[in-house]
């Protein structure tokens, strides 16, 4: 049977889910921000991706008599 | 069988009762000069870094103001200042209250932590076990300096917000520290001076009640002489300034004004006159606190333009 007649409880209770629900929205964004704010921070980043690129080889020392 | 209902009320908290848990209004200051703390410092911290920073520390300064309402809930009870606190009314069960308080310290020193670093995250952690175990489990019922060591609790904000930028202590951080240290029990003595309450019911040894009102004048009259030359140390230390040095001679010379006069005076020239010269302190002592670190940030400010006013420091 559906809950027909809302007790003030009810209201209680949405405010709080409502509460908790937008606090856990915030913690995401925070988080997303966060991730941003610190992978920016340590500029552009070049790895290793399974090809050999030419410009990640460090320039070889010219061999001596050469 | 019967057509009525009862609904238990018991553990249905509405949200707003949990945010009283975590003491708002104390929470404002400690945003307010942790923020100063961060903002001062040499190593500038991305908006964002900062703004999470703050963040967390607030929700650490809750967290132990949840755990404080947890273990103070039987004189809270007692005392009518502290009747309409979320456990005492019935609105939020302690269990409620220390489930809350354990679980926003444990997240708000590894956020603090990650967001910003380790020292920033120990210091919030070791502010929270000041605050919960040092002060309200053992020394606010046990000694009238209560005041006093509990300052130390609240003057931590500003070193955690140094620490975020910096990631360490320093001379700067240390006064900054002691300068709200300091500035607590003259502050809040002079409240209970005027404050009709009830600690004697509640079993809190409460200087006023404990040595009287004559010795809280003099205690009043010792620590705001201590406390000038902080805030003159401030001044000539990296983050002071013309600013800070101004406010710091006018300020002190005001307050120093009002403790003397509150010094001078009787029990009986207070009641005749209704506590006026008390009040007017206590009132100064919240605008004395807001302006000295207002004015470390008017220096900051003046920095950050490139005015060297006083190239000698």
């Amino acid at each position: 049977m559906a809950l027909t007649r809302l007790h003030e409880i009810h209201a209680r209770r949405f405010g709080r889910n409502l509460g908790v629900g937008l606090c856990l929205l915030a913690f995401v964004a925070l988080v997303f921000g966060l991730t941003i704010a610190k992978v920016s921070g340590q500029g552009a980043t070049e790895g290793f991706d399974h090809v050999l690129r030419p410009d990640m080889v460090p320039p070889a020392a010219e061999a001596p008599g050469e | 069988m019967t057509d009525t209902t009862v609904i238990s009320t018991e553990g249905e908290a509405g949200f707003g009762d949990y945010v009283a848990l975590l003491k708002p209004r104390v929470m404002s200051l400690v945003v307010f000069t942790a923020l100063v703390g961060l903002l001062v410092a040499p190593v500038p911290v991305h908006p964002v870094v900062g703004f999470a920073a703050i963040l967390f520390i607030a929700i650490g300064g809750g967290a132990s103001g949840a755990l404080n309402m947890w273990w103070d809930a039987d004189i809270d009870r007692i005392m009518t200042r502290t009747q309409k606190r979320p456990i005492p009314s019935g609105k939020v069960g302690a269990d409620e209250a220390l489930a809350l308080g354990l679980a926003l310290s444990g997240f708000s020193v590894v956020m603090l932590g990650l967001a910003a670093n380790v020292a920033a995250g120990a210091l919030l952690a070791f502010t929270i076990f000041f605050y919960v175990v040092i002060y309200t489990m053992w020394l606010k019922r046990w000694t009238p300096q209560n005041i006093v060591i509990g300052g130390a609790a609240g003057a931590f904000p500003p070193m955690i917000g140094w620490a975020v930028s910096t990631g360490g202590i320093s001379v700067e951080s240390v006064l900054m520290f002691l300068l709200t240290f300091m500035w607590t029990p003259p502050h809040f003595w002079a409240l209970a001076l005027f404050m009709k309450s009830d600690y004697n019911a509640a079993g809190v040894p409460m200087l006023t009640v404990t040595h009287g009102h004559d010795a809280t004048r003099r205690h009043i009259l010792v620590y705001t002489v201590l406390l000038a030359p902080v805030g003159l140390a401030l001044a000539f230390t990296s983050i002071g300034g013309p600013a800070t040095l101004l406010a710091a001679v006018v300020l002190n010379l005001m307050f120093l004004h009002g403790a003397w006069t509150i010094f001078r005076r009787s029990t009986e020239q207070a009641l005749a006159d209704g506590y006026a010269a008390e009040k007017r302190v206590f009132r100064f002592s919240l605008l004395y606190l807001f302006a000295m670190f207002g004015a470390l940030l008017v220096d900051a400010t003046l920095r950050g333009l490139g005015w060297d006013v006083m190239p000698w420091l």
